[in-house]
This record gives C-alpha cells, structure tokens and sequence, in this order.
C-alpha cells in the first residue's frame, strides 16, 4: 500500500519536473480481493494491488491531465509531459479558477458548527488483514446454509483498502484511507430467490450467517410465485430497493446540472416537490457513511441539506460551479450558493454530486413487520434491478423487482408473485411515502450505498409482470 | 499482496523504460528493440510461470498488459474535460488444487512477479476448500502468434488541436439552432498491447485498437428535457479501428439535423400507446440484440455463475437445438473474426489464448449456440471453448463477454424507405434513450429518443417519448422484415457491464433496421 509519505514524495518530483504554472496530483488505488461463490463452491476469487497518479496542469487558463501507475522517474516525466502537453493546446477557459490554497478548501461561509466535524477512522486492521482463508470460511459458512435448505447460493465475500490523495502546488495537501468489507448473499431455490447483500469499513460488523439465512429464507418463502396483475399497488420498499430507486435523482442535485438545464430540479428549487415527511442530507462525517472528506480539488466536504421536509432546499457545488452559478441567470433561484465540496476531478463535463446520502429519521418510526400489518394489500418488494431513466424531468424511472417479491393481503405476507416491471415518477414516489423504518446503512446493484430507511408507498406504478 | 516491497515502485530499473521501448516498438526501425521487448515480456511471463508450477499449479497463465487511452469532450462551446492515461500490470490466473486463483500487481519488478504468482496458487488453494469437483479445461492447442487490429491512421498520430476543432465545429453546428439548450461531443481513443503466456506453451502478442465519436444535442422548454444523438447514443459509434472511423461519421455533416430533431421534439404529439408494428433502426435494434440474445446465451450465466448480480438466463441446457428463438428469418452469430468487421468484439485470440471464432446461435430462428470458454465448454458437449473469455484490463478476472453478436442481414434486396412503405400503420423508433431488461432476459422495456408515426407506407409525423416492451421469445418471433447488407452497421456498445468486481467492456452488434408484428408500445408512460 502506497503512504502518505510516499505520495508526498511523488508529488515532490512531479512539481520538479513540471513547468506549468500550477500542478495538482490525484494519487489513489490500494488493495482488492474478492472470493466469489456460486452452485455452492467458490469459482472465482481474485486480488489486485493498483495505485495511479492524475496530474493536472495549468497554463494561462488552460488545463488538462494525465494519468499513469508508474512512479519511477521517468514514468513521471512522462505523465507531466503529457498533461502540459493536452493543456497548452487548449483554449483558455474564463471559468477556470487557480487552484485552492489549504485555507480555501478547509473553510465553509455557512453554518461554521458543522466545519469542526471530524471524519471518523475507516480503516480497520482487521478488514484489510482478511485472508483468501478468512474469506473462504466465510464462504463455508453461508454454503452450509444453503444444503441445510436444500438451495443453491450464490455471492461475494470482499475486502478493499485504499487510499486517496490530493496536492496541489499551493500548499494543499489531503490524505484518506479506508477499508471496506462487503458480503452479498443470493439463495435459489427451483422457482424463487431471495437476496442479501451488507457492507462495512468493520468487517466484525458484517454477519454471514445472518444475511445467509435471511436470503434462505426469503428464496424459500417465494417459492411457487403467484402471477398477479400488474398496476397501481401500495408497495413496500426494504432499504437496498429504496436506494437503488432513488439514487437516481442524485446527479441532479448539482449546480452544474442547473447550469446546463439537464435536472429535473430546474425551477423547482425552494419548491414542495416531495411529502413532508421527506429530509435528505449529504453527510460524508455520518458515522454510518464511508468515503474521503475531501472532493476532486481538495474541498473539504459539508454537510448539506438537500431536502427539508419535502421542500427541495439546495444543490451540491464545485468551487468552479458555484462561482458561474453566482454569476448566472439563476443566482436568484436556488437557494445558497458556495463550494460544497462534492466537486469531481477537474476538468470534467458533470460538475459535482451528493455522494453520502442520509435519511432523516421519520418522526414515527415503523418496522417492517409493522408496515407489513397495516397494509390491507400491497407488494413486499427485496431488491429492484436495472432501473434506467425514463423521462429526465419527471424523474420517471423504469426497473424491476429481484429475488424476494412478495404479496401482502391483510397485514400479512401471503406468498411469493412473479416480478413485476415498474414505470414510477420518483417525485410521485417520494409524494406518497406513507410510513418509514429508521434509515440505515445500505447496499445495492444500481446505486450507491446510502443511510436510508424502508418505505411503504401508495399507489406504486408497476406496468407489467414477468415470467418468473 | 502484503508481500510486495512498495518501495520497489520507486526503484529507476523498473518496467517504464520497457514500456517506452513498447511505445517506440510500433514504429521501430530497428528489429533489436522489438527483440528485444519481446524477450523482456516473456522473461516476466516465466517468472511467473515457473513459480506458479513450482507452487503446485496444474495450470496458469500470465497475462502482461500495457494500456494507453485519450478523452476529449467538448461542452457547450467549451473543452469539458481532456486526458491521457496509461496502465500496465500483469496477472497470473492458475489452477491448484482443481481450483482457480487470480492475482494480479502494477509491480513487475521479478520479486514482485514472482509474489504475483505464489499468491495466485495460495488464493487458488483457498478457493478449493469450497468446491464440489476440479475444473477442467478443454483442449487447446499451444499457439505463438502475433495480431495487431487492422488500422489505417494510428489514432493516437493525429493531434490534439485537430480533434479539439472537429468537436468545436460540431458543438457550434449543433448550437446554431434555436432552442438547444446544451450540447455534448466526445472522442475517445485506445490502445491496448498484450502478452499472454500459459504453462502449456501458448505466446500470443496482441495490439488492439478502438475509438469511439459522437455527440448529443438537449432541448429543455417547459416540462420537458429532450434530446438527440448522433451516430448513437451514450458516447455514439465505437469500433475496433483507427482514426479513420472518426472520418467515416460525416460528424459535422449530421449536427444540424440532430439539432433540429432535439428542439422539434417539443412540438411532436406523445407517441401512442396501444399495439403497433415496430420498426426498428439498426443502432436501436443493435442494443435490443445485446440486452435480449447477447446476455442470455452466456454460458456462465446459463449456469449459475452470475446469479448474485448479472442474473442468470432463461435459456436452460434443455433449450439448445430446441427453442425456436425467433421466426425463420433471424439468423445471428457470435462473430470475433475479423472477416465479420471491425467491432468491440473482434480479436485474434481471447484471453486464454483461444482463436477467434464464428459461432452460429440463431439458425433460422432455432437457438443453436452459446457463448462458452475453456472451463464451460463441457457443459454444452463441446470439446472445444468458443473463445469468448474476455478481461477489461491487465488487473482482472477474464470471464465469458458477448463478442460479435449480430443478426445478418435480409437476403432480398431491402432498403429502410422500403420497409416504411411496405408498413401500413406502424412506429419507426431511432436511437436508444433507455433500456432495461429483467435479470434472466425475459422482459424487456426500452425508450428511444425519436420515433415516427407511419401509416399507408409513409411517415406521418414525428412522435416524442416512444417506447416499446416485449418478451424476449415472443419479440424476436413476431419479427418478419430485415432490411438487406446495405443498410447493415456494425454498432459498438463500450459499457457493458459485467462481474464481481464489475468490468465494463465493448461489444459488437450487427443490424439492419427490422420489423416486428403486434408489439407493445407505450406502456413506459402508461399510468404516470
């Protein structure tokens, strides 16, 4: 694994041999492994170990970079070079800013409470010591569970530790690591499957046995799936489905999307889009999140309130971004305007994204079984699957149930039904939450892990059912 | 890998005074230094070599890559982003115990190759705690060869300046019509040299070349965003070529239409919902093949391998040379030749050194093949893989990834302004704007960003927000026109995405623009 120090010392030699008026050096990568089961036995199982550096160079306005995972000092050169290269044919860019000195990107205009914030330590000894022979016992265990039910199981057991670091040529310089480990569970039965998937920067955090055995369960309580007509039904979302869904909204709530009239929040910040009972943050410092606290020039990430209960409050801004944003037609429009620290590496087309979604609690928690008892009839639904967007500014998204639908009739769960395709406005969806569990830290397939909680929605848009 | 020297990633000796040599090799003069760069390369495959078999591994194979990519984009009148990058790392991929270990390291120093190795044969006896039998591979015989993709202009010679104005005068066609609100062009250039090597003699050198151009144009008014693309959509045309696809596009030449397709779309009627006949246009019909014939008939998803995140595939053992697929007129084939055209999917040997092949998978509409390796041909009665294990990079897992999967085209002559007027009341749909499809291929949803009412064979007027679902047995049986080789493109799909870590890859899909009977359309905005 790469050091700090090391990182320093390759940003020494490339600011050595760089001419540019301003340097900035991007250096992440570190260690994977993933152990990777299937029909019962492990058939896949890799690791890697990967560091590169980006370096980004500036000349008069013009910028561009280069990337390379040799650190020897000819591979260096030779990045340098490329970088200045692609940035002196440039043309000069007026929006672009020099690059942020360390005062700049640690401070914040707004609430100065939240600035003390410290990230916590994600990185845990014991996840980045996990073995292939860890991994495989793991592994072991979730297959017992399996033959005991008589299914077949499949999934990942993986660990990851990485680092990530940027420094510029005027003084700033941020470090971050982390671990991650991550567990995902898939039981099959002859006609059903049921789905669990978990992850954390503790690995002693993360229960095989129980995420094999709730899987096992749902596989094993969907078996023989009804088919049952498709149309508007009060559904149950559990919290992997929730972010799945919603996690498609996100790239929205960016100045630059504004800018360039790609967002469905266009003229409707400040507006009452969702139900009340909707507030979403983006919390890099939540103890349940992961991710360095930093953006792609070194910004210090804040906490930022998206959605107050229901009225869509802000958007997330790169220093660049909200520089032209108070600069533009809209300034008026979208609340408060300030580097965020939510900015991608510079230059890039998208700007900026919330990448550490939290839920706020509801007011009235429910469970799952509670939600489930108080609906007359609904849909259960695990995990949804290939969503892909359907109408950019009615946020309409198309997708599909996975591995664990079931039907609700008279508070109760009744069987498994064959999945059921979705045609859904998420501002329609967030409109009808009508109970929700306390948010907690979850995975899926399609998006991002979030702190999110279950929700239970009325009149949910599935258009068609499947075959299985 | 704990038991690398990360310091050794600072030592001057290292491989990147090789890897100027491989970028000097392909336009060398003199013979010694491509010698010896290739003497180099093998040396690093037998360190590896020779330390997984001392550890025990019945087989292996170490893969060397070097890979080198370019990204412009221009937005709204500006340079939205421009970069070089470059990668190299080996991986060794061995058989202990019956079971499979993968390791793979940026460090090619000769300790840290060899550690590569050792823990490829640890990771593999790990895995054989949890398994059932030993893998077995088929037959392959040890090839050495050298392939390089057929190209005229290295894209990578042609500067930077050159391609910052073709994209600027793009954006700025697209920008002269009133009521676009943003727009969006890209380049994208790579170039990926292999050496791969196996225990079992195999020494195969490879050179790839792709590149991909297009461009999007969004109109926002009101409630609504629309938008167009061209040549396709979500990054446009990709080929295994040189520079010379970029001059084939007419880019600039199509700009203005796109443009004023975006910005019309505001004024178009809602396309109807209801039971149409369907017409496709080739790219559209280029992503219908791969989400719904391209994913099923992998064969590690057929059996399992993929159920805890791509899904698995509707298409059981039980259905091959039984499954009418289609109607009589779909023929397609898994195509990695280069004989079939320059697509994502064209190689000379997969990534274990396997030739590329032809596959037949629809016969006249009869399902007919899969696509397998050399550890899943047997499950199919096969003696031989198909050659289909692909890996996105030097630091991953190959796994079994669609080549070439196009459906030829109609034998009669058959022109798209024919089939129109051949159609009584039917949608034309161009260019993808959505897809979904549910994870064992059955039930598919896509949008497309412009479609046209057609009726007494001719179009009536244009329709916004067109859609169309199906079930995938049913959708390609209702087909019943194919348009004829003229009007047949071989489209590149660059973000497949696949596997646990996710590799993202090209694909390659023939078509020509088709008809489908009694097709569902519209259910995507049905009761929003």
């Amino acid at each position: 694994m790469l050091t700090q120090a090391q990182a320093g010392d390759i940003f020494e030699r490339i600011k050595k041999f760089s001419t540019a008026e301003e340097v900035e050096v991007f250096i992440s990568g570190g260690r994977f492994a993933l152990t990777r089961f299937a029909n019962n036995i492990i058939h896949q199982n890799v690791e890697d170990e990967n560091h590169a550096v980006s370096v980004r160079t500036v000349f008069g306005g013009r910028t561009a970079r280069a990337s390379t995972n040799k650190f020897d000092d000819e591979s260096l050169r030779r990045v340098v070079a490329s970088s200045e290269a692609l940035a002196r044919v440039q043309h000069p860019d007026p929006d672009l800013l020099p690059m942020p000195d360390s005062r700049e990107a640690g401070s914040r205009t707004g609430d100065s409470s939240v600035s003390t914030r410290v990230v916590p330590s994600r990185h845990f000894e014991q996840t980045a010591a996990l073995t292939p022979q860890l991994r495989a016992d793991g592994v072991k265990k979730i297959v017992e569970v399996a033959q005991r039910h008589k299914l077949t199981t499949a999934g990942i057991f993986s660990r990851a530790e990485s680092v990530e670091g940027i420094f510029n040529s005027r003084g700033l310089s941020r470090w971050h690591t982390q671990t991650l480990a991550e567990i995902s569970v898939t039981m099959l039965g002859a006609d059903s499957s049921g789905w669990q998937k978990a992850n954390s920067t503790d690995v002693t955090n993360l229960d095989p046995l129980a995420l094999a055995e709730t899987a096992a369960k749902k596989a094993l309580d969907s078996a023989h799936p009804a088919e049952v007509p498709p149309g508007k039904y009060t559904v149950i979302l559990e919290p992997s489905a929730v972010l799945d869904i919603v996690g498609f909204m996100f790239w929205d709530y960016s100045g630059m999307a504004i800018l360039d009239q790609r967002s469905f929040l266009t003229g409707r910040i400040g507006d009452q889009l969702f139900g009340e009972n909707i507030t979403i943050w983006d919390d890099v410092m939540h103890p349940l999140q992961t991710g360095s606290p930093f953006d792609g020039e070194g910004v210090r990430r804040e906490r930022v309130p998206l959605v107050e209960n229901g009225i869509v409050k802000r958007v997330v801004y790169a220093r660049g971004t909200a520089a032209r944003m108070k600069r533009s037609e809209y300034r008026n429009q979208v609340g408060m305007i300030e580097a965020t620290g939510h900015g991608f590496l510079v230059p890039n087309e998208m700007g900026e994204m919330p990448v550490n979604i939290v839920f706020a609690p509801p007011h009235n928690p429910q469970t799952l079984p509670e939600m489930v008892g108080s609906t007359e009839r609904g849909v259960l639904v695990t995990r949804l699957w290939y969503i892909r967007e359907v109408d950019p500014y009615e946020k309409i998204v198309t997708g599909m149930t996975r591995d664990g639908t079931f039907l609700i009739e008279n508070g109760r769960v009744r069987q498994g039904v064959r999945n059921f395709r979705l045609n859904e406005s998420l501002i329609h969806m967030l409109s009808n939450v009508e109970a929700m569990s306390n948010p907690t830290r979850s995975s899926g397939e399609e998006s991002f892990d979030m702190v999110v909680p279950a929700m239970k929605i009325r009149d949910f848009n599935f258009t068609e059912v499947t075959k299985f | 890998m704990g038991a690398l020297l990360p310091a050794r990633r600072f030592t001057s000796n290292s491989f990147c005074s090789w890897l100027d040599f491989a970028g000097r090799s392909a336009r060398a003069t003199c013979s010694c230094i491509v010698l010896d760069l290739k003497f180099r390369m093998k040396q690093i495959a037998n360190w590896a070599l020779n330390v997984a078999t001392m550890r025990g591994a019945s087989y292996a194979d170490a893969r060397i890559v070097s890979q080198r990519s370019r990204a412009l984009s221009t937005k709204n009148g500006t340079v939205g982003s421009a970069s070089d990058s470059e990668s190299v790392g080996m991986s060794v991929r061995a058989l202990a115990d019956g079971a499979w270990g993968f390791a793979a390291s940026e460090d090619l120093s000769r300790a840290g190759v060899e550690a590569t190795a050792a823990r490829a044969v640890e990771i593999a006896r790990a895995s054989a705690q949890v398994k059932q039998q030993d893998v077995q591979l088929a037959a392959e015989k040890a090839v050495t060869a050298e392939w390089t993709t057929p190209h005229v202009i290295d894209p990578f010679s042609i500067s930077v300046e050159q391609n910052i104005a073709l994209l600027l005068n793009i954006d700025s066609e697209l920008r002269a019509v009133a009521g676009v609100t943003l727009a969006e062009s890209n380049l994208n250039f790579n170039r990926e040299e292999q050496w791969f090597v196996s225990s079992e003699g195999s020494d195969i050198h490879q050179t790839k070349y792709s590149a991909g151009a297009g461009y999007t144009s969004f109109a926002f008014a009101g409630n609504e965003i629309q938008k167009r693309s061209y040549p396709n959509s979500y990054g446009g045309q990709w080929q295994n070529k040189g520079y010379e696809l970029i001059e084939e596009l007419k880019l600039v030449e199509n700009a203005r239409r796109i443009a004023e397709e975006a910005v019309a779309l505001h004024h178009a009627e809602q396309c109807p919902e209801g039971t149409f006949d369907l017409i496709l246009d080739s790219s559209q019909l280029g992503l219908q093949i791969h989400e719904s014939i391209g994913h099923p008939i992998e064969l590690d998803r057929v059996l399992g391998m993929e159920a805890n995140f791509a899904g698995t595939s509707f298409l059981t053992l039980d259905k091959l040379r039984t499954l009418r697929y289609g109607s009589e007129m779909v023929n397609v084939v898994a195509d990695a030749r280069q004989e079939h055209g320059p697509g994502l999917g064209t190689f000379g040997f997969d990534d274990e050194g396997v030739p590329a092949q032809c596959t037949p998978i629809i016969t006249n509409g009869l399902f007919t093949g899969y696509l397998s390796s050399r550890e899943t041909a047997h499950t199919i009665g096969e003696i031989r893989s198909g050659g289909t294990l692909r890996a996105e990079g030097w630091n991953r897992l190959p796994m079994i990834r669609m080549t070439n999967i196009s459906l030829l085209p109609g034998e009669k002559p058959l022109t798209l302004e024919q089939l129109i007027a051949s159609t009584e009341h039917g949608i034309l749909m161009q260019t993808n704007r959505s897809w979904s499809i549910d994870d064992r291929r059955y039930n598919f949803q896509f949008g497309c960003e412009i479609g046209w009412e057609i009726k007494h064979g001719k179009r009536v007027r244009m329709v916004k927000n067109p859609s169309y679902s199906g079930i995938t047995t049913e959708f390609w049986n209702s087909l019943d026109a194919i348009c004829s080789r003229d009007e047949w493109t071989l489209w590149g799909t660059p973000n497949c995405g696949k596997g646990q870590p996710q590799q993202v890859m090209g694909t390659g899909h023939g078509a020509a623009p088709a008809r489908f009977r009694g097709i569902r359309v519209g259910s995507a905005y049905k009761g929003s």
